[in-house]
């Protein structure tokens, strides 16, 4: 009796184990092959859109998991790899970061004065801002949206706790104070593996060019 | 449990192992599918906005 339920107690806790290594796997390795998948296919829908669409924008027509949530931007940044791109979504609740980059309700549209600002994965979900950190100022950044494109050049980082949101306000660390310039305001979880603090990266807008006028073909050899 | 469980399955000792396989690919697929992106909730490491 005794041999029985001492065998059944460990095979319980053999198994809790092996459900919380699973756990891990699938929130390290799985939630990034899905994300990826699902991330390019919307950045795909968007082109697509930006060429032969009507307002420019996708939404849960096409893919359900936005729900209420449309994405409105593409966000390139040559710095985190030649073709890398990344849809841009309204709003930054849980299940948006999961499908691209969030845009902070309450600021600014990209190329308005203000502070367009961002978040983005640091890791899980396809990480889309993984390596924000190697951002250098003068890197550039490119909000593809389909009027126009605008290019920001990054200005500097700094790295705040989560709670403060003075650096997306409209003039970054300064509320309160009315814009005179259009920023730009990435976010992320730093360090990687924690949500501790925030890593932040500024930049601000050096070129708005309509479509029509877009010379590159190779967005990493943008110089704005 | 998992001893009573392999002698309810029928058939020799391969069927009973392919069976065993076909169950622990499903429960992982109703875990990764429904189960962790539940739970992935309640986890406080995933917060990424400032706020």
């Amino acid at each position: 009796m005794i041999r029985r339920v001492v065998g059944g107690v460990g095979e319980l806790l053999i198994t809790a184990g092996v459900l919380v290594l699973l756990f891990v796997a699938w929130q390290l390795w799985w939630t990034d092959v899905v994300a990826d998948r699902q991330q390019q296919q919307i950045v795909e829908a968007l082109s697509e859109d930006f060429l032969n669409g009507s307002d420019g924008t996708v939404g849960s027509d096409a893919f359900p998991d936005l729900g209420q949530d449309r994405a409105f931007a593409i966000i390139r940044v040559p710095r985190f790899g030649k073709d890398y791109a990344r849809p841009v979504i309204e709003g930054t609740a849980r299940p948006v970061l999961a499908l691209g980059v969030g845009h902070y309700d309450g600021t600014v549209a990209p190329g308005e004065v203000g502070n367009f600002s961002v978040a983005g994965h640091r890791i899980t979900y396809g990480r889309p801002f993984h390596t924000i950190d190697t951002l250098r100022a003068g890197d550039r950044v490119i909000i593809e949206t389909k009027p126009t494109v605008f290019v920001y050049e990054i200005t500097g980082h700094e790295i705040v706790r989560p709670w403060q949101t003075e650096v997306i306000a409209p003039v970054p660390d300064e509320p309160g104070k009315a814009p005179t310039a259009a920023l730009l305001t990435m976010t992320s979880c730093h360090p990687k593996y924690s949500a501790t603090y925030r890593y932040v990266t500024h930049g601000t807008l050096v070129d708005s060019v309509p479509r029509a006028d877009w010379r590159y073909a190779d967005w990493s050899t943008v110089k704005g | 449990m998992y001893a009573a469980l392999w002698r309810v399955l029928p058939g020799p000792v391969w069927a009973k192992a392919i069976q065993c396989l076909a169950l622990v690919v499903a429960v992982v697929a109703v875990l990764f599918q429904w189960v962790f992106p539940a739970v992935a909730d309640l986890v406080p490491f995933n917060d990424n906005t400032v706020g």
